[in-house]
């Protein structure tokens, strides 16, 4: 009989666990046009709402006139700030400690932001209504310019705080400003300044952007009033927060209120906060009684619900001659737009950009952030990028570049020279984070190795040889970038939201012919954690991942998590699920020694069974045991398989890479082209390598996408410039670069299964990599740090500036 | 608002309804036929989403009113797979391949590959870069949804699918 058994290799390959490039579950759905996205949602009786919104960037209302709205056919309501105060929900609270405005209450602050709600019969007549919405403005002066907005007589924005000085974070030094965060020892970082041999600094500003899903926000609301219940479906990263926010804001107990995240088309964070679209909705169904529809248009999304980055970084590098790093000092500057609604845990108004000494041994530093109000949109989103990770990286990955240039060092060479040695794990930081694990040097080595490194710079020697004798128009460009994430947010003493621990959740139950349902806390927006977290399951308990449903979005069902963002699924909820499994397996065992009549300790865990040690012919399999769970126990254990966990992260995760990018740029018509893209990610144990690649592709092709042309812009008067598909840059496939992806392994020691997450990383790494690239192709004419978007025309105008038109 | 007569084939089947004249071809096909496969991300025809086949043209359905449809043979992304329930090569291929992620782009770019197939069996990489520039992904960065379409042109010529070296 053993002759024809398996082998361990065949049943472990059987059960498509840990490792497997397992084809996506969800694909068989979403190929079909079977999902099932909110706006699919259609229930009997269903109303549509759409918002009139600000012409003005800033401005007094002095009258709402919805009568002409009201009286055309098919209109049901029309909901202003004045339908709202009485119910307290003219402001909402935000993630960031502020308040935002649902409906602008007496005054505007941003353009396009909410007037009234109108719900009519269908999004037509809705869409008609809100034209016929009359608003009477009286024009304020506008600030869209975060450094201007705390001159001594600048316009005050916010008037229901301007008289607080003291913020959510501490004081406020202008009614203007909204908190001042300093990590660090900023004593001994002047000091080193004051006699290091060489120092940089630089301004590097970070554009603001936009996540720009491809779906927009949207939800549907319906209230049952003879029940009391309240039933939401919505584009929600964190469902389970949605219920909680929404059973605070509303009364309606939480258990009584249904948040279901269904399919969502992509997220990117932008659809972490909670907005307007959603409170009106949910008030409007309360008010009416009948289902509500909200979906907003893609202009609506690009110019109000969140944005990201608007980080104004002041960068400074101490160093000796040998370029041996001493210090970082860094002032940041970030514009918040009208409200404070960054999307970050509740203590930490800058998320994690502390984490902006990189991956460099750096002894002393000191970070000072200033977050200020404009007139522009809120949010301030971690745009794929952990918690304000992407804002950190690029600065210390720019000012490396400057450094290495004033030492007259090669870069890479200045990187090897400083990055954190292997041995120095965990290592803390001078901003005070413990990176986990990391193996820096042999994964710069192994990327340098891949591109061919020192042939890469002679090709660029001679061709700036020829460049300068006229052969060509053409300027090469490297670029270099290690970058460091921080992810798996996060251990609850550091991370909040709102007051609840940044834990999550896994629930398993093992059915008695052994096929699996698991629940988690999390919410997958194209991750694919319905083909990912089964292959964690399949690897713990030995069941195949084709017998394993995974669900999630449904507060009903799912246990309590903090949701999918900041990379944080694998890292917190992966680990959840590893160690829920756990639980069963030990379970598990009880049962096996029972059926086998052997002591528990007379057992082994192979693969999908437990064997008697020795005797190999001796085993019960998962399957025997699962059934064996509902009828056949150990006398007082009781009957059934399943266990659900609560995982607190001990420590944030830390992924690293090494990424390369070669570039040519025409400096006649300012056209980049991405020759070559290399990106190394460490991301730990990989679970499944055919969906990091596919996370790697897409996070490098929104990285090239912000780096080289995409900005959300507002001209002197708060006009929001581009916010369509027209101006804003959504790479397609004739400009999207091709991409290289490598690895290395280094486990996370403290992740039950040493994953470390991946979404992430190639934004974080791939931003500051295009931007070098640029940089370094003009470098050798002098040009100073060239800011992004690097678009076409921008990089013309700095090819104009330096006289190569000439 | 007076409603119009329109008839279509529709994924084979005949298709009668009335509609206002200024319904998008992309709502009566979601909202009237329920027919929700089709997605809508950007209103203004630049993100390919809606993409449907009709009258063997890829078309935008938002940027066309239902009546202009009115007597059109369209195919949607719920009329792809064989009648048994055989996915068409597109849709093994994107999944083969991981050519797709949040899947809300998918349908219309499934739908345009499609088209770009018919008039192009062997289309090289950057005849499909090309001939899919009018869809937008946000997830996948295209590179395994050229796979994907080349896995599919291979399965439809009868030839075995080779992966080309990156």
């Amino acid at each position: 009989m053993n002759d024809i058994a398996p082998t361990q290799a065949e049943r472990a390959e059987k059960l498509q666990g840990l490792g497997c490039k397992r084809k996506r579950v969800e694909d068989i759905r979403f190929t079909q046009g079977r999902g099932n996205y909110v706006d699919d949602v259609k229930l009997p009786g269903m109303l549509f709402g759409d918002f009139a919104r600000s012409s003005h960037a800033h401005a007094r209302i002095k009258s709402i006139d919805t009568s002409k709205a009201l009286a055309l056919p098919g209109v049901k309501a029309v909901l202003t700030a004045a339908d709202l105060k009485p119910l307290k929900l003219h402001y909402m609270p935000t993630l960031a400690g502020d308040v935002a405005a649902v409906l602008a209450d007496e005054k505007v602050l941003f353009q396009n932001q909410e007037i009234a709600f109108v719900v009519a019969e269908d999004r037509y007549i809705a869409a008609d209504a809100i034209e016929l919405v009359e608003v009477e403005y009286e024009a304020l002066p506008v600030v869209v310019d975060p450094f201007q907005a705390m001159a001594p007589d600048a316009p005050i924005l916010r008037d229901d705080i301007k008289d607080k000085m003291n913020g959510a974070h501490g004081p406020r030094k202008h009614y203007n400003h909204i908190f001042n965060w300093q990590v660090g020892d900023k004593q001994a970082t002047d000091e080193v300044f004051k006699t290091a041999e060489v120092t940089t600094k630089d301004l590097f500003v970070y554009q603001r952007t936009h996540p720009a899903p491809l779906e927009t926000c949207q939800c549907v609301a319906s209230m049952d009033k003879v029940k009391g219940e309240l039933t939401v479906w919505g584009t929600f990263q964190a469902p389970h927060v949605v219920r909680t926010v929404v059973s605070i804001l509303s009364g309606i107990a939480e258990h009584k209120v249904h948040v279901i995240a269904p399919d969502i088309g992509g997220g990117f964070g932008n659809k972490v906060g909670v907005y307007p679209g959603y409170v009106c909705a949910i008030v409007a169904s309360i008010v009416l009684g009948v289902p509500v529809k909200w979906v907003e248009d893609r202009m609506e999304n690009l110019s109000t619900t969140s944005f990201a980055r608007d980080y104004h970084m002041a960068t400074e590098l101490a160093a000796t001659k040998e370029g041996k790093i001493l210090a970082m000092r860094v002032h940041m500057l970030a514009d918040h737009g009208a409200f404070d609604a960054c999307a970050n845990p509740s203590k930490l108004p800058a998320g994690f950009v502390n984490i902006c000494t990189g991956s460099y041994d750096i002894p002393v530093a000191h970070l000072e952030v200033d977050g200020v109000y404009t007139n522009k949109a809120t949010g301030g989103v971690a745009y794929r990028c952990s918690l304000r990770v992407t804002e950190g990286i690029y600065a210390i990955e720019r000012a490396i570049e400057v450094l290495a240039k004033k030492l007259g060092m090669d870069s890479v060479d200045l990187r090897m020279k400083n990055l954190i040695k292997a041995e120095q794990f965990p290592y803390r930081s001078a901003l005070g984070w413990e990176y986990d694990s990391g193996n820096y040097h042999v994964a710069l080595q192994k990327a340098l190795d891949a591109v061919g490194y020192p042939a890469l710079r002679a090709e660029q020697k001679a061709r700036r040889e020829a460049f300068r004798r006229g052969e060509t128009r053409e300027l090469m460009g490297i670029g270099v970038c290690f970058f460091t994430e921080i992810v798996g947010a996060g251990p609850s003493r550091h991370c909040d939201i709102l007051g609840v621990g940044m834990f999550d959740s896994a629930e398993i139950r093992v059915h008695p012919t052994g096929s699996i349902v698991a629940r988690m806390g999390t919410k997958s927006q194209g991750q694919a954690h319905e083909t990912t977290y089964a292959q964690i399951i399949a690897t713990e308990l030995g069941i195949p991942a084709d017998d394993i449903t995974i669900e999630e979005g449904d507060t009903d069902t799912a246990p309590y998590g903090l949701g999918t963002y900041g990379s944080r699924s694998t890292p917190v909820a992966g680990a959840a699920t590893a160690m829920a499994a756990r639980k069963i397996r030990a379970k598990a065992q009880m049962i096996a020694a029972h059926l086998l009549e052997v002591s528990e300790y007379d057992l082994e865990w192979d693969v999908d069974r437990f064997t008697v040690k020795g005797l190999p012919e001796k085993f019960k399999t998962m399957k025997e045991i699962a059934w064996a769970a509902h009828n056949n126990l150990p006398p007082g254990l009781e009957p059934g398989l399943e266990a659900v966990n609560y995982y607190d992260p001990p420590n944030m995760t830390y992924p690293f890479g090494a990424y390369f990018c070669v570039m040519d740029i025409d400096i006649d018509t300012g056209v980049a082209k991405t020759r070559r893209f290399y990106a190394l990610d460490d991301c730990g144990t990989r679970i499944n390598p055919m969906i990091i690649e596919g996370q790697v592709h897409g996070g490098l092709t929104e990285a090239f996408a912000i780096a080289m042309g995409q900005e959300i812009s507002y001209d002197a008067q708060g006009n929001v410039m581009g916010a369509s598909f027209m101006d804003f840059f959504l790479p397609t496939a004739v400009e999207t670069p091709k991409w290289e992806t490598d690895f290395t392994v280094t486990p996370s020691p403290h992740h039950p299964i040493g994953a470390k997450g991946v979404g992430e990383s190639p934004n974080v790494g791939g931003v500051p990599c295009f931007s070098n690239a640029v940089n370094d192709a003009f470098a050798f004419l002098d040009a100073g740090h060239i800011q992004m978007p690097h678009d076409g025309w921008r990089l013309w105008t700095v090819a104009e500036r330096l006289g190569l038109h000439a | 608002m007076p409603k119009v007569q329109v008839k279509m084939t529709i994924n084979g089947r005949e298709v009668e309804a009335l509609v206002e004249p200024r319904t998008l071809l992309v709502h009566f096909l979601r909202e009237q036929l329920g027919l929700t496969g089709t997605h809508i991300g950007c209103d203004t025809s630049h993100c390919g989403a809606c993409t449907v086949d009709l009258n063997d043209m890829s078309v935008k359905s938002c940027a066309l009113f239902a009546v202009q449809a009115n007597g059109a043979t369209i195919l949607t992304i719920e009329g792809m797979a064989a009648p048994d329930g055989t996915l068409h090569a597109l849709q093994e291929g994107f999944r083969q391949m991981h050519g797709l992620q949040c899947g809300y782009c998918t349908p219309g770019m499934i739908m345009r590959a499609h088209r770009l197939l018919k008039e192009n069996p062997n289309p090289s990489e950057d005849e499909i870069r090309s001939g899919i520039s009018g869809n937008l992904c946000r997830c996948t960065g295209y590179q395994n949804i050229v796979k994907s379409i080349q896995y599919a042109a291979a399965k439809i010529n009868g030839v075995p699918y080779q992966e080309a070296a990156e």
